[in-house]
């Protein structure tokens, strides 16, 4: 069965996922054969979700560890150990 | 470790946590939109991770449930606030429409270290926060903190088929507003001397 490119694209996330049953799979692989649209997509998504994933893009403020340890220093301080509340 | 903080070596969270300071900290910014918010809800969710480590159950990641709580806790604050442009987070989401993504003819792929450079990081922060948050919130729970399908459902409170749809359109959706962008960049403005 030949699909269409808007069916490919319907299919991108499951396919970077790789969670496409193996007849859809054979099916959107055989389109990328030979489109190259389809194929650019694919590639632009998958260099995306990379950038996007990647710890560079959101920066911790400066000092943001220290007043944070400083924090929760100050909580230690205040509940002792033995009277961290069970919640289960 | 955490049996040893709980029994009474406190001290030691902090270096529990360490490793997803970055993490719980720009998932708060991606929800939050604000940094001075941001920051102040990722403290809370350390402190509530610190207060509630008890409650925490082995069979599930550390991260994961860092993750939730932090979630929760950005979730609670746009409630307070009523910050949410787009949708309430009550408001059953549209899951039914498509996005198409932007056509090309090539990609040239953009390296990691394209994001050196502050320009890059910040198309691609304004990309993340710029997505209506129902797709904002799986994009960052399911690409960014690798959460799994059904780890992502548990905690969005959604069915596994949602994650998967929302899942679909957020990736569409960035990639429709970034790879235009990135690619009307890279060639013109020369980001790498050896292209």
């Amino acid at each position: 069965m030949v699909i269409d490119c808007k069916h490919v694209w319907e299919h991108i996330s499951g396919y970077l996922d790789g969670a496409l049953a193996p007849e859809e799979l054979e099916q959107v692989q055989k389109h990328l054969e030979h489109c190259e649209i389809c194929s650019a997509i694919l590639d632009s998504t998958r260099n995306i979700l990379i950038l996007t994933a990647d710890e560079r893009v959101f920066e911790l403020p400066l000092g943001f560890s220290e007043r944070l340890h400083a924090r929760l220093e100050e909580e230690m301080r205040r509940i002792a150990p033995a009277s961290i509340p069970e919640s289960s | 470790m955490i049996a040893s903080i709980l029994s009474g070596n406190t001290h030691e969270f902090h270096d529990l946590i360490r490793p997803y300071e970055r993490s719980v900290y720009s998932m708060a910014l991606s929800l939050l939109q604000n940094e001075a918010d941001a920051e102040d809800a990722a403290q809370e969710a350390f402190l509530k991770a610190f207060r509630n480590l008890k409650g925490f159950r082995a069979e599930s990641k550390f991260s994961t449930w860092l993750v939730s709580i932090t979630l929760n806790e950005a979730r609670s604050r746009l409630r307070q606030k009523k910050t949410m442009k787009v949708q309430s987070l009550d408001e059953q989401p549209d899951e039914q429409g498509h996005t198409s993504p932007a056509l090309l003819r090539d990609w040239r792929e953009i390296p990691s270290e394209a994001l050196e450079r502050q320009e890059v990081r910040s198309m691609l922060q304004q990309a993340i926060t710029d997505l209506p948050l129902i797709y904002r919130e799986i994009f960052l729970l399911r690409d960014v903190e690798e959460l799994t399908v059904n780890e992502s459902a548990e905690a969005l409170g959604i069915t596994v088929a949602s994650v998967k749809v929302r899942l679909h359109r957020a990736r569409m959706m960035l990639q429709k507003k970034l790879a235009p962008q990135l690619k009307q960049a890279n060639p013109k403005r020369r980001w790498f001397p050896w292209l």
